[in-house]
């Protein structure tokens, strides 16, 4: 086989995983933004003691364990008390939890970083408690948060590696298998690292883009 | 007795400190009434009492004789509150507009979200408002490309959009750079001329005396002195009340 025929079937394994890396960057990137944002109202303005403990207790499980911890915990851990769940899902269950665990900080900062004078605002004109949260310091919140959102979806891109150790066929997952295989180490590897330089660069760009557009409203 | 807003006996204490030490007056409607008095006198708690913003330790705050804040003895939920507040326009020292919303959104808003106005009248509804203090001009942009004087215009129009029964300000130039005092003076001039119901905390003494009818002087958590305004501000019978006067005038 010619270099460059080789690079071809290098490129052409390490694709098949570009979809699982994709999806599970999307789904559990979701799964994190939406339950850390339920979190984070909660959390915010429920003020409810318990609950309070409770979602604090969960985030600093989530956020001080390794996400390969949770990752066995949740494929091989389940599956020995009889709860199998495929790689995929257990990737997307893992990252996401520990992504809403972030993304709750996150959100948290965000309505902290509010002056009380724009909630106190909503209400003496007659809003709601839930019409002040949704329609005023939401999307207020929402703009100051964008970028470390973006910072963390990036990340969350390049973590998706990790899932590779649960036989997640992402992207590392091929690399490592063709290497045994193949032993172009150098190659295999850089191409990977040039497969997720093409996802995380347009995520990056994306999110730039979001943030000159909806970023933080400036005085 | 045809008052519309009564407050007996208003107390407010935070911890052992109590900056509210038992308030009582009356105002009539489209009556203006300014709180005066020096910083820490308690007449800025005394206003954030009347829409429940500050919830009073103890007494009774009456609005057209609806009770305010409390129902069958308990202290309402800032969601029970909602309808009681909107009858109330506040303005505030700092505006507090929203900076994500435009100028007119910010007026419409209330309208919308309260009322339940189609968009289209809630939205000809603020253009009204925005006429009243002059802003029409800037109705698309946003608060934040506004001077102070500016903001403190748009968030009059939007308390005045409330169709209040009584409009609160509280220091409402106090945050205003000298050359801009003046613009919401005269507007909140003009709307007095339209006789509403105002309870205006301010440090503007002159502007006290032309516009209010009374005043209420409070110093330690009391009223120490209430009266027609300009006997109250130009010949005031109480000691503590011309320290005050004399110390802001120099």
């Amino acid at each position: 086989m010619t270099g460059f025929s080789i690079f071809f079937s290098v490129v052409e394994g390490l694709v098949a995983g570009l979809g699982v890396t994709a999806f599970v960057t999307i789904a559990s990137l979701a799964l994190a933004t939406a339950f850390g944002f339920f979190l984070a109202l909660l959390r915010q303005f429920a003020g409810i003691k318990l609950i309070n403990l409770a979602i604090d207790a969960c985030c600093e499980i989530l956020c001080n364990v390794p996400a390969l911890t949770h990752l066995f915990i949740l494929y091989f851990g389940l599956a020995s008390i009889g709860v199998k769940l495929t790689s995929i899902t257990a990737a997307v269950l893992g990252l996401g939890l520990i992504g809403a665990a972030i993304t709750c900080a996150i959100f948290r900062a965000g309505f902290a970083a509010l002056p009380g004078g724009q909630a106190e605002a909503a209400l003496a004109a007659g809003l709601t408690p839930l019409q002040t949260i949704f329609e005023i310091l939401t999307p207020q919140a929402m703009r100051i948060a964008l970028p470390a959102l973006g910072n963390y979806a990036v990340q969350l891109l390049k973590d998706t590696s990790v899932v590779s150790a649960i036989a997640a066929p992402e992207i590392m997952f091929f690399a490592r298998s063709m290497v045994t295989s193949s032993f172009q180490t150098t190659m295999i590897y850089a191409t990977a690292a040039a497969l997720y330089l093409l996802l995380s660069l347009p995520l990056m760009q994306a999110t730039r883009f979001l943030e000159r557009r909806y970023g933080r409203l400036k005085g | 007795m045809n008052a519309l807003l009564s407050v007996a006996g208003l107390r407010k204490s935070y911890g052992p400190i109590e900056v509210l030490k038992g308030i009582d007056f009356d105002v009539a409607p489209g009556e203006k009434i300014a709180l005066i008095g020096p910083s820490g006198s308690g007449k800025s708690t005394c206003l954030r009492c009347m829409n429940f913003l500050e919830k009073p330790s103890a007494g009774e705050i009456r609005l057209d004789g609806e009770r305010i804040g409390v129902r069958n003895g308990h202290v309402m939920s800032d969601r029970q509150l909602a309808p009681q507040r909107a009858e109330m326009g506040m303005v505030f020292q700092l505006f507090n507009l929203w900076p994500h919303l435009s100028v007119i959104e910010n007026v419409a808003i209330a309208a919308r979200k309260v009322r339940g106005l189609p968009a289209a009248e809630a939205r000809e509804l603020a253009l009204e408002m925005l006429a009243k203090v002059h802003m029409t001009h800037r109705a698309d942009a946003s608060p934040l490309e506004l001077s102070g004087g500016q903001q403190q215009r748009v968030a009059i129009a939007r308390a005045v959009a409330q169709k209040p029964k009584l409009m609160l300000f509280d220091e409402p130039t106090s945050a205003l750079d000298p050359e801009l005092v003046q613009e919401v003076l005269k507007v909140m001039e003009e709307l007095a001329a339209e006789g509403r119901t105002m309870l205006i905390v301010t440090h503007e003494i002159a502007f006290a005396r032309d516009i209010a009818d009374r005043v209420l002087f409070l110093d330690g958590g009391t009223i120490v002195e209430a009266g027609p305004a300009r006997q109250v501000i130009t010949a005031p019978r109480e000691a503590r009340t011309q320290a005050f006067l004399n110390k802001i005038r120099h």
